[in-house]
């Protein structure tokens, strides 16, 4: 296809969204009515402006750099498009019906560039493929800006609960409490051993109670990763007692061959809090009042 | 050449590190502090590592080493201070230091010292693997 061709081609999808936009405006409105449109989640006029903008943006874009999706020509395009986008998926809108928010401009397109090539097949058709490639390149384009925006969700969620997930809890003086919830891996392993060594330090601890009752399972990882922080504690010269060891767990335990003959395990947060007491040499007195 | 000074505080010895160990100056400390406890017939040493912030497994190493020394020279030795990252990196190198005791601060590491020379009292804090 020779250049003047391709000019020609291009100038005609600027040219049929220059002098017919309002026409295909109503089109594209009426397309998508009978298809996805979610008059409980979008209201008409609020759609209407989207799509007139969209539209403009579209025609400029056209206008600058043809077809090609790619070009800096359409980053406007491409903004608003990412904009509709995570709009819609905050508002509750399914992948597809975002998709096919572009898909739908298809029918009022073809319809005006088939107008403008009455008996010429071959510009019809070229015409028509290379508007199929471009709005199929903004439909995948919305698609995977739905998918990021649902990754960073993700990825932000998964990092504020690795950070709510440890909390070190002082229970007395010179006696911390790290209540571990959730399964142990490697990266959870690193943020536990960091605050609870990092919480000894500053206060001062000479006994440190980990609580494992919310570990669903002790696999030898999760074991290798709990000696680990024991022995990282016990270099500065903190003890550390495990405790909520159910019997499920201390059946795996054993079954593995872990080895923690070297660690104080109790059955009960309360009972390590009385075992780390006594190693601070403190004790409780009932007083009984006379009445 | 610079050189870790070992201070005597009654029984003991008191060992401040406050440079960058590098290999030349482990091997001198070793030197220096085995000689010092057969002269003062030191009971107990004191290795304060908190502004130690950077280990390798020879460090490491060494601090085992000058444990089991001064234990045959019949002193006990007790490392007081390790920084959080230190203790973790020691751990991924697989050395756990079985045989030196340990302890928060100088303070606590005192305590433990007294504690243990002076005989039968029970002892509180690290155990002795």
């Amino acid at each position: 296809m020779s250049e003047i061709q391709l000019n020609q081609k291009n100038g005609t999808l600027a040219g049929v969204l220059g002098s017919h936009m309002d026409k295909i405006l109503a089109e594209w409105l009426r397309e998508m009515s009978n298809t996805v449109r979610r008059s409980d989640l979008i209201k008409e006029s609020d759609l209407r402006a989207e799509c007139s903008r969209f539209l403009q943006l579209m025609k400029q874009a056209t206008e600058l750099d043809g077809n090609n999706f790619q070009s800096p020509a359409f980053d406007g395009v491409r903004d608003m498009l990412a904009e509709i986008s995570r709009n819609r998926s905050q508002k509750g809108f399914k992948p597809s019906e975002t998709a096919t928010f572009v898909f739908s401009l298809k029918r009022p397109l073809f319809n005006e560039i088939q107008a403008q090539h009455k008996g010429d097949a071959e510009g019809m058709a070229a015409g028509i493929w290379s508007l199929t490639e471009l709005l199929d390149a903004m439909g995948l384009y919305t698609t995977e800006v739905f998918l990021k925006s649902r990754e960073d969700i993700v990825r932000r969620q998964q990092e504020e609960l690795l950070e709510l997930s440890t909390p070190v809890v002082k229970l007395w003086e010179g006696i911390l409490a790290l209540p571990i919830i959730g399964t142990l891996d490697s990266a959870r392993t690193q943020v536990v051993m960091e605050s609870l060594l990092q919480a000894i330090v500053q206060s001062n601890s000479r006994v440190a109670i980990i609580d494992i009752t919310g570990v669903p399972t002790v696999d030898t990882v999760v074991a290798q990763h709990l000696l680990k922080t024991i022995t990282a504690a016990r270099l500065m010269g903190a003890d550390c007692i495990i405790s909520g060891v159910r019997p499920q767990i201390a059946q795996t335990i054993v079954h593995l061959g872990i080895n923690l003959l070297d660690i104080t395990t109790k059955s009960t947060l309360a009972a390590a809090f009385s075992v780390a007491l006594q190693r601070l040499g403190i004790t409780f007195v009932r007083e009984t009042v006379k009445s | 050449m610079e050189k870790i000074p070992i201070l005597k505080m009654g029984d003991f010895l008191l060992v401040t590190i406050q440079v960058d160990m590098h290999d030349r100056l482990a091997m001198a400390l070793q030197d220096d502090l085995t000689k010092t406890i057969s002269q003062t017939d030191a009971r107990g040493v004191l290795i304060d590592i908190s502004s130690l912030e950077i280990v390798d497994s020879f460090i490491g190493r060494m601090l085992s080493n000058i444990a089991a020394m001064s234990r045959v020279l019949d002193a006990e030795t007790v490392v007081v201070g390790m920084q959080p990252a230190v203790a973790i990196t020691l751990v991924e190198l697989g050395l756990s230091l079985p045989g030196v005791r340990t302890a928060l601060n100088v303070d606590a590491g005192m305590e433990l010292l007294r504690a243990s020379v002076g005989a039968n009292k029970e002892l509180y804090g690290s155990r002795l693997r």
